[in-house]
């Protein structure tokens, strides 16, 4: 479903993302750790079609993100990090223009995915508040519904998880494994746990580039059974 | 070109989701009605006409154009949202397009909010319809070319303040061109030839405007603001895909 090949990504002088390789089937949970800096988001963003990679491919649906990011931004659900959002707009119009766009012009076609993402993420009690005032945690959920509107076969969630509380974080990890089935999932976090709790897959980056693709078992395995975050601390420190 | 309408309606909404248009609107008929009669000697002049209320529009527009248009672009980049935006199934030039119109649409409702303008001279007197009616159409056209350009400037930065600064000096540029002090200053003072004076002026949003506050509308001028919008909004979409 996504497969991606060489990818680099310079900011002017900078390689934030330095030939990562990877691809990720229906069904899999990826999950995409590393340091701060180490080109997560980057890569999300190019292949969300949101940023123009420097060299490489990546291919979405089998659609170039370069050559046709329409198509492939049709197929994405993407929270980018931090759930931006217009401010101004209460909950309900913000999900609602994101259903326009997404092709539900109607009210007969939006009404029901409004609702139905509302219900999802337990927005219901701040539908009718403006952005602006919501909590982090419901404007991460905002985020989120805004990504499941258009029940997308991918969803690239950058820290979905983030500025949660622990029963928010354990509901919205549920949420992701129960649409994982039939879905293409990569999430990035920094949370060591939730790869393990959810993850299928797990890829680190570090420095731009994949130093682990496995599964988080396979990877325990292969450091004789120690913790993930001695196994992350080990492969990333030279980022220190 | 099917998704320029969602985004139009958001962003035109979004001016009336905060408290921007009221400010906006109240200020911007104020200070333009106040000039005309103040400055314009509407009443004085004994005219049935809104000659005096269009003649301030080009230097009125600088701050206020600029004001409206420097969140278009800036304001995404500052919150993020563009991320959102670009991520959705749109393309840049209906991105571009879709908030453009809205925001030039919010500026056409500003100028014509002044129609009891028109009203009180059509009861005072017999005006021209004709010239009204084109004076309105030359605002308009020239708040589209205006905004083109502050739609642009907000386009190169995330920082609202620099695109408004920016904004203001090239449409006062623009105006300044065709101000007939600016213009005997270069051919008299100067002593530029007159076809120089004529080049440099036909670059200026004023000589353009004129016409139109006259009761003429040239293909020319409306050309002249048309084609300043549309290019000002290509080079918009190439800074948005760099």
């Amino acid at each position: 479903m996504i497969e991606v090949k060489g990818l680099v990504k310079n900011y002017g002088a900078l390689r934030a993302v330095d030939g990562v390789s990877f691809t990720v089937k229906r069904g899999d949970i990826l999950g995409f750790l590393g340091p701060n800096g180490a080109g997560k988001s980057t890569t999300m963003k190019v292949i969300t079609g949101f940023l123009r990679p420097t060299a490489g491919v990546a291919l979405v649906g089998g659609h170039d993100v370069t050559a046709e990011p329409v198509a492939v931004k049709r197929l994405v659900g993407y929270l980018p990090e931090n759930a931006p959002a217009y401010p101004e707009m209460t909950v309900e119009e913000f999900l609602g223009f994101v259903a326009e766009t997404r092709g539900f012009r109607t009210a007969a076609q939006k009404q029901p995915r409004v609702e139905r993402v509302i219900g999802l993420c337990h927005l219901e009690p701040v539908r009718r508040q403006s952005i602006e005032t919501l909590s982090k945690g419901y404007k991460q959920r905002v985020g989120f519904a805004q990504a499941l509107l258009h029940d997308p076969p991918v969803l690239v969630l950058d820290e979905p998880t983030d500025g949660l509380d622990p029963n928010q974080k354990y509901e919205v990890r549920n949420l992701i494994k129960q649409m994982a089935a039939e879905k293409t999932v990569i999430l990035s976090t920094h949370i060591l746990e939730e790869v393990e709790a959810i993850c299928t897959r797990m890829i680190i980056i570090s420095r731009g580039r994949v130093v682990v693709d496995d599964t988080p078992e396979g990877l325990r395995a292969r450091h004789g059974g120690a913790r993930l975050d001695e196994v992350f601390r080990t492969l990333t420190q030279t980022d220190q | 070109m099917s998704q320029i309408p969602p985004i139009f309606k958001r962003e035109f909404l979004s001016y009336f989701r905060s408290p921007v248009a009221y400010v906006f609107l109240i200020v911007f008929l104020m200070a333009s009605v106040g000039c005309a009669f103040f400055l314009g000697g509407f009443f004085n002049a004994n005219i049935a006409g809104l000659e005096s209320y269009f003649t301030f529009l080009p230097w009125l527009f600088i701050p206020f154009v600029a004001a409206a248009g420097m969140r278009l672009w800036s304001e995404e980049k500052r919150s993020g949202t563009i991320e959102l935006l670009f991520t959705l199934p749109v393309t840049t030039l209906e991105a571009v397009l879709g908030k453009f119109l809205a925001a030039w649409a919010f500026l056409c409702l500003a100028v014509l909010l002044s129609f009891p303008m028109a009203l009180t001279v059509a009861y005072l007197g017999s005006p021209d319809w004709g010239v009204i009616g084109s004076s309105y159409l030359g605002s308009m056209l020239m708040a589209g070319a205006f905004l083109g350009i502050c739609s642009l400037t907000s386009a190169f930065t995330k920082n609202q303040v620099i695109s408004f600064v920016i904004s203001v000096f090239v449409c006062f540029l623009l105006v300044l061109l065709g101000w007939s002090v600016f213009t005997d200053f270069l051919g008299g003072y100067l002593a530029l030839p007159a076809w120089l004076v004529d080049v440099v002026s036909n670059f200026s949003f004023k000589t353009h405007f004129e016409a139109f506050a006259k009761g003429i509308i040239d293909p020319k001028d409306v050309m002249f603001f048309l084609s300043l919008a549309g290019f000002c909004l290509c080079l918009n979409v190439l800074a948005l895909e760099r």
